[in-house]
């Protein structure tokens, strides 16, 4: 049983650390593929990431309704920390959350079960966090869209296997759909919505 | 005792991360107008309160900033602003296009080109560009979710019926990404050109209006227009009276009460760089022939 003082901590410097992981999401989402480090660091409860760590205390409320795969629920601390620094509500249904944390891609659920937003709000979808195992290395990936220059080449590791077949139905959503921010320790990449990927290595 | 009385860039933490998360959602569906809970800046709506919010949510320590008020770095507006953050975030300033990371604006974009590591902030009066066709929000945002723009062109169109031409000179309305219509906010067209496939960040607040919006880098950006009307930019027929550029959006200043005016360019720091670096115009305030009137 951890006790909130033995909890692991949030930001050393609350203000600083927020803007400079906001700007590594924000240059992320802008130029999708590219990857951004995240510098500030903080406590990683349980199986979360340096990067998903400082990305909750970054963005995550008491606004933002939170949905946590198997692998993040099953640990308290996880849970406990996201509640003492954050205070975002944890909830049941994908549908209604204005963030997903996904701590084992292979349990992935249907993309369609998240917020896609509406046709008048598009802006009320889910973003995904999904946790991978390396974005420097692995199968390449070509992604052409807003915020890319021609074309962006991604080296990753992604559980999912299939995350950007099942991505492809952002194609006849959009403007709705689902963004989603890939995380590996300190390394991130967004994947908005609007992006597409051209080809891949097999 | 000394504690500084606001936050790092006046806003408060809540908000700050509120205004990050419009942002994010704004970059992934461009042009898109997100609402936010704009708050009360500490000057008066129609100042910049929408660009002002964008700006502190994004500005770090380490930024560089910029602002301009019609191209200008010397007006009240830009000014205000410029100290408004030296004071709140103690963020290093510049008057150079090219050595800020953040530049605030107000109705211009520099004619310095932009590059990857800079995010351009506009101010937004009316984010809307369908409102004074359409007064009412549900049925604005209707149109925008079936991408329903003909009314739109039909007001460009009784423009040309009218006018033999499109007679829009600003807030000229453009589509992002092949998807929504979008008002550049209010930039003379002259400055549409210079959104499409923009290597930096544009990021739009409306702060009466309460709606951020975004055109990533890279992003198709088409001003509205007809095949056999198509899009033109605004042409000057004399160059800058101080620096010569024949490629630049002038102002006209009056010189004397007889008519006497110069063009000039209105982005101030690209004309002050011209003239460092030898280029120089007629500096001619030659009376302009107007027509009689009666």
């Amino acid at each position: 049983m951890t006790t909130i003082a033995e909890l692991p901590p949030g930001f050393v410097d609350k203000v600083l650390s927020a803007q400079s992981t906001f700007r590594s999401v924000m240059d992320a989402m802008a130029r999708p593929g590219s990857v951004r480090r995240i510098v500030p660091g903080a406590g990683t409860p349980g199986p979360m990431m340096r990067g998903t760590a400082a990305i909750a205390l970054t963005l995550f409320d008491h606004d933002t309704p939170l949905w946590l795969d198997a692998r993040m629920a099953e640990s308290s601390d996880v849970v406990k920390w996201l509640k003492f620094h954050t205070g975002a509500p944890v909830v049941q249904d994908t549908s209604i959350a204005g963030f997903a944390l996904i701590g084992d891609g292979a349990a992935l659920p249907s993309l369609e079960r998240f917020a896609l937003g509406t046709s008048e709000y598009p802006d009320r979808s889910t973003t995904v966090i999904l946790q991978v195992d390396s974005l420097d290395a692995g199968r390449g990936f070509e992604l052409r869209g807003p915020g890319i220059d021609g074309v962006a080449t991604l080296k990753a590791s992604i559980t999912p296997y299939d995350l950007f077949e099942r991505l492809h139905v952002n194609e006849a959503l959009f403007p709705r759909g689902i963004d989603v921010v890939l995380v590996a320790d300190d390394a991130v990449v967004a994947i908005p919505r609007t992006t597409r990927v051209v080809s891949k290595e097999s | 005792m000394n504690a500084p009385a606001y936050n790092f860039a006046y806003l408060d933490e809540q908000t700050k991360r509120m205004i990050r998360r419009a942002i994010l959602k704004a970059i992934a569906i461009p042009g898109y107008q997100v609402p936010f809970a704009s708050r009360e800046m500490p000057m008066p709506y129609g100042w910049g309160t929408g660009g002002v919010q964008v700006t502190a949510a994004i500005l770090g320590p380490e930024d560089v900033l910029k602002v301009i008020d019609q191209g200008s770095d010397d007006t009240t507006n830009a000014i205000s602003i410029r100290k408004f953050f030296a004071k709140t975030a103690g963020v290093a300033t510049t008057t150079a296009t090219n050595e800020a990371t953040v530049i605030q604006t107000r109705h211009r974009i520099p004619e310095t080109a932009l590059h990857e590591n800079q995010v351009l902030v506009y101010q937004v009066p009316i984010p809307e560009p369908l409102r004074f066709l359409e007064p009412r929000e549900t049925e604005t945002r209707r149109m925008h979710a079936l991408a329903e723009y003909g009314l739109m062109h039909v007001k460009l169109y009784e423009d040309i019926a009218r006018f033999g031409h499109i007679a829009t000179a600003y807030a000229y309305p453009v589509k992002v990404n092949a998807r929504y219509v979008m008002d550049p906010s209010p930039t003379p067209k002259f400055d549409n050109p210079k959104m499409d496939n923009c290597p930096a960040l544009q990021l739009f607040g409306a702060g009466r209006e309460k709606r951020i919006y975004a055109i990533p880098p890279y992003t198709q950006v088409v001003s509205l227009d007809f095949e056999d009307h198509p899009f033109e930019p605004y042409r000057f027929n004399a160059p800058c009276a101080l620096c010569g550029a024949e490629n630049s959006y002038l102002d006209e200043i009056v010189t004397d009460d007889k008519g006497g005016r110069m063009f000039v360019c209105s982005d101030t720091d690209y004309c002050e760089g011209r003239q460092a670096t030898g280029h120089h115009g007629s500096l001619s305030a030659a009376p302009y022939k107007e027509k009689a009137h009666g």
